[in-house]
């Protein structure tokens, strides 16, 4: 049978002629709100608004402040000098963001394994007192403020880090980013300091520091994953692992990456247990193990006190690169976690 | 369950997925009792059902058909505060016994739930030898589309999909899911063959396809089955065991036998009341 017939320029369906010229066209809907639906409405764009012209705001004053700084070098003079001396003006933030990075990703190295190790641990093997007593803890991490980290790191870990940044250049420094300069593995008293203040060591302090945010926000995507499905796989036979790959990760995989990208936010911004653990340098240094690193959060925290005009532009330049970057990384996630999730959770 | 690769391993000597095609288990339940937490919902419960045969556990809500099921391949375990009494044997081992492993015993006693849980984002192909993957057997290629069509044929859902085997099981709809669980249960030649309600969130089309799938896996697989359709209980099982939990005592058989004895000439009164629809 023929659905649609045509005769002239008249579509008539179905085919038969009672039924007349097909002329519906889509109704307009008009939807009388009610009170309460019209408060909650402005209430909560209000508050939507209001974020979104912070955020506005914060990007436009960075750019208005920043933007004498860098008319006076050039965009890409500023991208790529290494020193930092608006003094003399010479100044550019290829140090900076370089050091700024790799600490994040050493923090990122670290933390990846550790939060997700953590939260399989909270949600997949501990249970009841023993379960509730992990979970505070390691929200209560997440309290403990910067600067305690920073101390911390400085006074204790440092001290008893420096013995495996050792073993690990003299036995992988063949890999570039594990050699230390000035290092020699046939002395057996190596110079201390030489691994000391690195970008290794502030990764680590950092990598502690976004452990709890990572964990919690891996903690609640696993335990979300349905019961039905972890009871499935077990029904076929699996071992706890099994059913960890095949339910748990699969389901959790939006909340991990969604993870990881607060956490690496977080690692970008760090400023002050940076501050106290590096000993700042204004040279790209790949040498994670060796002492010497920088980051534009630091940088500013550094220079800061001392800076009016111009060089508090230069600062305010340093800033706004690193806000970019950290928008990046935020839109980058949630795209990501956006493109993740259609496919886990399409159940009927 | 013994055709599909035997004609093809004359041809290779490679020990491959034979080794999992397996003859049907006889199941016996000794003296089951159950607890939740002090809640005492099974109470000494012996069943035995027959290797190939199937049987239907029937039963008013809440009488523990599910937990007794759930006891048949160590699911029961899975819930904290949850305790049992007694033995499982399949074929005369107990599946309890320290000797077992917990994994061994549940790819021989599979399980099918009474709402469809296939895995999502997996495509309808992994999800059907998804148990293969989950046992750490290893299968060539040919070997699992061999599998995969073997199993979704058998479930009678081979034709829906065919096309659209690279998909997520997600996007299948509530009675294919259903029918998939199924395939992928038995893509891992399970001797047992464990349904909860499983046609309880079907159309009648699909549950049809059900039945016809079980009646065809008769002689193959033992198959125990969980229904509160009587009809149904009537046209797929040659055994059937009637549960009953009164007021405020845990669950017991009040009568086991013969499916078509027990609907036509029940032995308890209670049996009759619940076959013919006059409580439960
Ligand atoms: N996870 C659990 N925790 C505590 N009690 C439970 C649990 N599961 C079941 N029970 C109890 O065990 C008893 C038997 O439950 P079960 O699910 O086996 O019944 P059923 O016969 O399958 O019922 P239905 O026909 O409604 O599925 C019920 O009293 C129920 O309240
Ligand atoms: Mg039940």
């Amino acid at each position: 049978m023929t659905a649609i017939s045509e005769t002239a320029d008249v579509t008539t369906r179905p085919d038969y002629p009672e039924a007349g010229a097909d002329t519906a066209s889509p109704r307009l809907i008009k939807q009388v709100r009610e009170r309460a639906d019209r408060t909650f409405r402005l209430v909560s764009s209000t508050g939507g608004v209001i974020v979104l012209a912070i955020m506005c705001l914060v990007g436009i004053f960075l750019t208005v402040n920043a933007v004498q700084a860098i008319a006076a070098v050039g965009p890409v003079e500023f991208l790529t000098t290494q020193e930092w001396s608006p003094e003399t003006n010479h100044f550019g933030i290829a140090a900076v963001l370089t050091g700024t990075v790799l600490i994040a990703l050493v923090a990122l190295v670290v933390a990846l394994p550790l939060s997700l190790g953590t939260s399989l641990f909270i949600t997949e093997v501990a249970r009841g007192g023993f379960q509730r007593t992990l979970v505070s803890i390691v929200d209560l991490m997440a309290a403990v403020p910067s600067v305690v980290y920073g101390l911390w790191g400085l006074a204790f870990l440092q001290n008893n880090v420096i013995g495996f940044a050792k073993w690990l250049s003299t036995w992988f420094g063949w890999i570039p980013i594990f050699a230390v300069d000035g290092a020699d593995p046939a002395n057996p008293l190596p110079n201390n300091a030489l691994y000391g203040s690195s970008t290794f060591i502030a990764g680590l302090v950092v990598a502690l520091m976004i452990v709890p945010i990572m964990t919690s926000m891996m903690r609640e995507s696993f335990s979300r994953a349905p019961i039905g499905e972890r009871e499935g796989a077990y029904a076929l036979g699996a071992t706890r692992w099994g059913m960890i790959r095949s339910v748990v990760l699969p389901f959790g995989k939006g909340g991990v990456i969604g993870g990881t990208m607060l956490g690496l936010g977080r690692a970008l911004g760090e400023t002050i247990a940076i501050y106290l653990i590096i000993s700042p340098i204004f040279a790209i240094n790949f040498h994670i193990l060796q002492k010497g690193s920088n980051s534009v959060a630091a940088l500013i925290a550094l220079r800061y006190g001392e800076s009016n005009g111009f060089t508090m532009s230069a600062l305010m330049a340093a800033g706004l690169a690193l806000f970019i970057l950290t928008m990046i990384v935020n839109f980058t996630a949630s795209t990501i976690i956006g493109r993740s999730r259609s496919g886990a959770e399409s159940e009927a | 369950m013994k055709t599909l690769f035997s004609a093809r391993t004359e041809n290779h000597d490679e020990p491959d997925l034979v080794e999992h095609v397996q003859q049907p288990g006889g199941l016996v339940a000794d003296n089951i009792s159950a607890w939740f937490g002090d809640h005492k919902v099974l109470d000494r419960v012996s069943l035995s059902m027959a290797a190939g045969e199937v049987t239907a556990l029937i039963g008013p809500s809440g009488c523990g058909k599910s937990t007794f099921l759930r006891i048949l391949n160590r699911m029961h375990e899975m819930i904290p505060s949850a305790s049992l009494f007694g033995e499982v044997r399949l074929d005369g081992d107990d599946i309890y016994a320290p000797s077992q492993r917990i994994t061994s015993a549940r790819r021989n006693i599979g399980m099918v739930f009474q709402k469809a849980n296939p895995f999502p984002a997996m495509s309808i192909y992994d999800n059907t030898i998804s148990g293969l993957k989950l046992a750490g057997i290893r299968a060539t290629r040919a070997e699992k589309d061999l599998l995969v069509e073997d199993s979704l044929r058998k479930a009678s859902l081979w034709d829906e999909v065919k096309d659209r085997l690279e998909q997520p099981g997600g996007g299948l709809s509530g009675g294919q899911q259903q029918r998939l669980c199924i395939a992928r249960s038995l893509a891992v030649s399970p001797r047992v063959l464990l349904m909860d309600e499983p046609c309880s969130a079907l159309d009648p089309t699909s549950t049809r396809r059900v039945e016809e799938t079980i009646e065809s896996l008769r002689g193959q697989v033992t198959v125990v089955i969980v229904t509160h359709n009587m009809q149904q209980a009537a046209r797929v099982s040659s055994q059937c065991a009637f549960f009953l939990a009164a007021q405020n005592t845990p669950g017991v058989i009040v009568e086991y036998g013969a499916t078509e004895a027990m609907f036509a000439h029940p032995q308890d009164d209670r049996t009759s009341d619940y076959v013919n629809g006059r409580f439960g």
